[in-house]
């Protein structure tokens, strides 16, 4: 990149504030696509979507099309979903199994790894010429069962990419007993006329509820009462989380805020009430303790449901909860258009009620109808066209500035759980990926 | 009432704003349903776009009036279209099949649904002040698994 280039990015990103152009500058957009999305370790999935050989998933890779496919000898792999030939996206837009995949052009076939396999009317071709096959993506890793992979060969190795934010996939696949997960009841697909970053953003913010979600809460605060165990409503679940996002203002500020070197955050968690959170004394919770502590132990369980986070940030594409089992993957379309992709996770060794009880909660937090999800929408849509004015060039991130705690391992901690750190973590990333 | 009038007339309280006298249409223990799936068999291990008790559905009411409930202020303006409509009798209750078409029209965004909708009717009061009572509501959009820009309405 040319120096005047560089310094005009640096330019935009300050340690209190951002410039409004990198929400709204599409030829910004095409540089994070080419540098952001194109270098970082992305999170495209968990291998429970691709369990036998041909088991395969499409998904995108910021604008790329790819094709996630579990290979013959076991391992994943990531292809780029365009033939060879002519370009075509050689596999439908789904999932399923297959022994390989043929393009609906030419007839040009590649076995499970990609590799050119059958071309019609091969004689026309000069046979040292052709293609080797579906370009496939340089890295592709795993960490607990979680499907990473980067469009660059070159970069930091998925463990020091993660760094100290592990210990949020750890509690994700800790918490179920064996160890086993598996993405189960459906995906929901959201979009919204705004940017990317608006979703990592929102999620991170705990001075958002009280005010995005107050209508959501005060009808949750005057809806029937949940039931005593025994004794509970199928509208429980919804009603118990929709009142915790009412939240005093001293609980937000009190939990933990924390980021790492490469934009990634997570937080600490806000909810009080049992019956969300796996307290004592519900039969159901009871249950999966005895069967956490019949894989792990006594002491091992009590430390693994110790563990309290709500949203955790992995930059610069997923976000997820794992105490609840969430988890979302952003797609960016375009610098005004995104599309967020939802899964639900079943532990599969845990009482059947527990994911019935997440199917709920992804209904009312994360569904494409909920009370909650959609004010968040209203506002991320409502964001872009305020940024979209050129009459005002700043975007506000101060909130606790100058007060971040250094912890070990490069981890910096916000002076209060509504500390605006997380975004300057996320812009100092941001900055990092576009200078290289 | 026949059976096509009620579901005009319910469509009819929808596009006019009329949320609460459209809940009062629903029965104590009716389900409001728009599943996530083609097919979907099952509201509790499947997710759904809206899968409501009595209760849930009525908080959306109450939602929509709330002075910062941002998404529904102001609320949609919709036209429901309601067509093909088949009924069979089934024990106490009616069956019905029909076809929705509705147009949404909220800032400065104009947007299409197309649906098949499952009512479960059941009669209240008889001759001709007889009418109906929801018992249970479905509506499969043709593009649940799409890619969907956020829901603040109701169908």
């Amino acid at each position: 990149m040319a120096p005047h280039e560089l310094e005009r990015l640096a330019t935009l990103v300050r340690t209190d504030r951002v410039h409004r152009s990198v929400y709204a500058d599409p030829a910004i957009f095409d540089l994070e696509m080419e540098r952001v999305f194109g270098r970082a370790w992305l999170v495209l999935g968990h291998e429970s979507q691709v369990r036998a050989p041909g088991d395969y998933f499409t998904t995108r890779m910021g604008r790329e099309p790819v094709i996630v496919i579990k290979k013959e000898d076991q391992t994943v792999g990531v292809l780029i979903n365009r033939c060879a030939h002519r370009g075509s996206m050689v596999c439908a837009e789904g999932r399923g199994n297959t022994e390989r995949f043929v393009c609906p052009y030419h007839g040009w076939s590649y076995d499970r790894g990609g590799v050119l396999q059958a071309v019609p009317f091969a004689s026309g071709y000069d046979k040292g010429k052709l293609p080797a096959g579906l370009k496939a993506v340089p890295r592709v890793k795993t960490y607990r069962g979680f499907i990473f992979a980067s469009l660059s060969p070159q970069g930091d190795d998925l463990e020091t990419f993660l760094g100290p934010a592990r210990a949020s996939f750890d509690d994700f696949v800790d918490r179920a007993p064996g160890g086993e997960l598996e993405v189960a009841g459906g995906v929901f697909k959201h979009a919204y006329n705004g940017n990317w970053k608006l979703m990592l953003e929102n999620h991170l913010d705990g001075a958002h509820p009280a005010w995005v979600h107050a209508s959501s809460v005060a009808v949750a605060r005057a809806a029937p009462e949940p039931g005593k165990p025994g004794e509970e409503h199928y509208y429980d679940i919804a009603v118990r989380q929709m009142r915790q996002n009412g939240a005093p203002d001293a609980v937000w500020e009190a939990i933990g805020m924390w980021t790492t070197p490469h934009g990634h955050g997570y937080m600490g968690d806000y909810h009080d009430d049992s019956r969300l959170v796996a307290g004592l004394g519900n039969p159901v919770f009871d249950e999966y303790r005895k069967r956490l502590i019949k894989h792990v132990g006594d002491k091992e369980a009590d430390r693994i449901l110790r563990v309290t986070l709500w949203n955790t940030i992995i930059y610069p594409n997923c976000s997820f909860m794992s105490q609840f089992r969430q988890l979302r993957i952003i797609h960016p379309i375009a610098v005004d258009r995104s599309v967020v992709y939802t899964y639900s996770f079943r532990m599969k060794d845990a009482p059947a009620q527990m994911f019935r009880d997440t199917v709920a909660f992804a209904n009312v937090v994360n569904g494409t109808g909920s009370w909650v999800l959609t004010d968040d929408l209203e506002v991320y849509e409502r964001l872009q066209r305020g940024l979209s004015s050129g009459e005002v060039d700043w975007v506000y991130i101060g909130r606790g500035h100058g007060l971040d705690v250094e912890e070990p391992n490069g981890v910096r901690r916000g002076a209060t759980g509504t500390s605006e750190i997380f975004m300057r973590a996320q812009f100092a990333a941001w900055l990092r990926y576009l200078s290289q | 009432m026949k059976v096509d009038e009620f579901l005009y007339h319910e469509a009819r309280l929808l596009d006019t704003g009329q949320l609460e006298a459209w809940l009062e249409l629903f029965t104590e223990d009716a389900t409001y349903w728009l599943p996530l799936e083609r097919n979907q068999k099952d509201p509790l291990e499947t997710s759904s776009i809206i899968h409501d008790d009595r209760t849930l559905l009525g908080l959306r009411v109450k939602q929509a009036r709330h002075p910062r409930a941002h998404a529904r202020l102001p609320l949609a303006r919709t036209v429901h279209q309601v067509g093909n409509i088949q009924a069979s009798e089934e024990g106490t209750e009616v069956h019905v099949h029909s076809t929705l078409q509705l147009v949404e029209f909220r800032n400065e965004k104009q947007r299409l649904y197309g649906a098949l909708v499952e009512h479960r009717l059941r009669r209240v009061g008889g001759g001709n002040a007889g009418s109906f009572k929801i018992a249970h509501k479905r509506v499969d959009l043709v593009n649940s698994e799409g890619e969907l820009d956020g829901i603040a309405i109701l169908f």
